[in-house]
């Protein structure tokens, strides 16, 4: 208890973090510290490094030097095992050979628990996550004949299903509406809220972020050039700099807002 | 049409009376079904899944090219009579190679940072080419009669296995069944690629090289016992997909097995005893699942 607790404390760690290719930098080198719990959106222009640090961060990408710890594991050299129950990480883009339904995608979800040989309480944890994710009475359709809302509601029960505390979503918006777009930020804030999840996600609309995260952090070229609340940094001048572009901040209900539309 | 046939029982088919004789080929020729059928079908399941890919087969690593090039280079170092190097020391030559070749390929490709897949299947490719470059070369300096033992040694056909290869090739394949049977829950996470199999906890890298040298054990047994085939695995492989009530391999596998079973025992026994053309039966096969990887290669291509 005492372990999990110290363990719990710890959050996410990059130390000197860095990726190149072909020896270009393409990331860092970074150091930065997510404290666990809440929401934490990372935001930048295209190519920032974003999709690369998160990638690194659940273990998908190595870096090229520096260290990630996630819950006090080194993501580099812990257990494969041990680390899928800690930290799980959905990407942009799913595509997979087999046809597969919402509950067995979900199911996958709690392999690193049921090794494949699902227990009660894997069925129950299966049910509360296709639950959650309000695809009830979906178990059964392919994910291919979902709509791009429903089907990315499916990936995200599967990694909740995994029921690690830290929970890495790549760009978790991308192709979805209004409505959808609101429902899974809505989704994943009642993940953080109600089942204590840490949560980092790469966002492209900075006024999703501006709305739902606890933290921002702002990468530019491969650096982290900001991070604080959103008060902090969805402001014109950290904006400005982090996108190159004009930007207008304005107040909405007690959000920020970045207008930026028209230069 | 009987050639390879009269080699191996010298006094002809149906003249020594023998039952226990016939009894005995027919017993070897069904064993070497049965191993076949699991080695190939086995083999290209695995290589699907971890290739995550279902158009591909395992010889795109280039194993029937280094089939071809050791039986020719042996042809051409030791001649027709040859032999020096027969029977058990000659297979047991054979795997070693192909084994070897696979597990140097995999680990070194595969234990870098830059482990990458798709790197590793375009070297087999070139390698491939390569490895038929050099034998068709040998093959051109070949005497006449030379050439013509190596074409009856490179031409697949049941009734060629070697008997006393059987129990060697027979503990291999089981061992590997059992392996892989015991596995077949990771084995769908694997199915889903890269990112979700090391995001649910699997050794990626590991799986991937262990099971690659599954697959050339599986299938250097296959060539050593009936000589080089393509697209036999393919063909059971695709009907298993068609036929499975889900894509676990706890359904998939045992169905692929009994299809290529089936394929393997209708095929040889039509052949054989309709049309007298046993050593058509690989022929036949390859034929039809050439026809079928034609046919899936352009209904996914223009979907």
């Amino acid at each position: 208890m005492s372990q999990q607790h110290a363990r719990a404390s710890r959050g996410i760690e990059l130390r000197g973090v860095e990726k190149r290719y072909a020896g270009r930098h393409v990331l860092g080198p970074i150091d930065l510290a997510i404290e666990r719990g809440g929401v934490t959106a990372l935001i930048g222009a295209n190519g920032a490094g974003k999709s690369t640090m998160l990638t690194i961060i659940g273990r998908l990408l190595d870096a090229d030097s520096g260290r990630v710890e996630v819950g006090g594991l080194d993501v580099r050299v812990a257990k494969p095992k041990e680390l899928a129950k800690v930290v799980s990480i959905l990407r942009q883009e799913n595509h997979f050979m087999a046809r597969l339904t919402v509950e067995q995608l979900v199911t996958f979800g709690r392999f690193p628990h049921s090794a494949g040989r699902l227990s009660s309480a894997d069925r129950r944890a299966i049910h509360a996550a296709i639950a959650f994710l309000d695809l009830s009475g979906f178990e059964d359709r392919f994910i291919d004949e979902l709509s791009g809302g429903q089907r990315q509601r499916a990936f995200v029960a599967m990694v909740l299903a995994q029921d690690t505390d830290y929970v890495l979503l790549d760009e978790p918006l991308t192709g979805l509406d209004m409505r959808h777009a609101v429902g899974m930020m809505g989704q994943v804030r009642a993940a953080a809220d109600a089942l204590g999840k840490t949560i980092v996600l790469v966002i492209h609309d900075v006024n999703f972020a501006a709305a739902y995260a606890d933290r921002i952090v702002a990468l530019a070229d491969g650096r982290v050039i900001a991070s604080g609340t959103p008060e902090e940094i969805i402001t014109p001048e950290v904006l400005e700099r982090v996108f190159k572009t004009p930007v207008e901040v304005l107040e909405h209900a007690g959000k920020r807002v970045a207008v930026y539309y028209r230069p | 049409m009987h050639g390879d046939e009269k080699f191996h029982h010298p006094k002809g088919r149906g003249r020594t009376g023998a039952f226990w004789i016939i009894m005995q080929t027919r017993l070897v020729s069904l064993v070497t079904i049965l191993l076949v059928a699991v080695a190939q079908s086995v083999a290209t399941v695995l290589f699907h899944t971890v290739t995550a890919n279902r158009i591909l087969t395992p010889s795109i690593l280039g194993f029937d090219a280094l089939y071809v090039l050791s039986q020719t280079a042996l042809v051409f170092v030791f001649g027709v009579s040859s032999t020096g190097l027969e029977g058990i020391p000659k297979i047991v030559a054979q795997s070693v190679l192909m084994v070897g070749f696979a597990t140097l390929l995999y680990g070194w490709l595969f234990s870098g940072r830059r482990a990458n897949l798709h790197l590793m299947l375009l070297v087999g490719v070139v390698l491939g080419i390569a490895f038929q470059s050099i034998a068709s070369f040998l093959q051109r300096m070949l005497t006449p009669s030379e050439f013509d033992v190596l074409s009856a040694r490179l031409f697949g056909s049941i009734s060629k296995a070697d008997p006393a290869y059987l129990p060697i090739a027979g503990a291999i394949v089981l061992g590997i069944l059992i392996y892989v049977w015991s596995r077949r829950r990771s084995y769908d996470v694997l199915a889903l690629g890269r990112d979700v199999s090391v995001g649910l906890g699997l050794k990626y890298r590991r799986e991937v090289v262990v099971n690659l040298v599954l697959v050339a054990v599986l299938v250097s047994i296959s060539a050593t016992m009936v000589g080089p085939m393509t697209f036999y695995g393919f063909l059971v492989a695709t009907l298993a997909y068609q036929f499975a009530p889900g894509d676990r391999h706890a359904e998939v596998l045992p169905l692929a097995i009994g299809i290529g079973l089936v394929t393997l025992l209708a095929a040889t026994f039509v052949l054989r005893h309709l049309f007298s053309a046993a050593g058509l039966v690989t022929v036949i096969i390859e034929f039809v699942g050439g026809a079928l990887f034609l046919i899936v290669l352009l209904r996914k291509g223009l979907r």
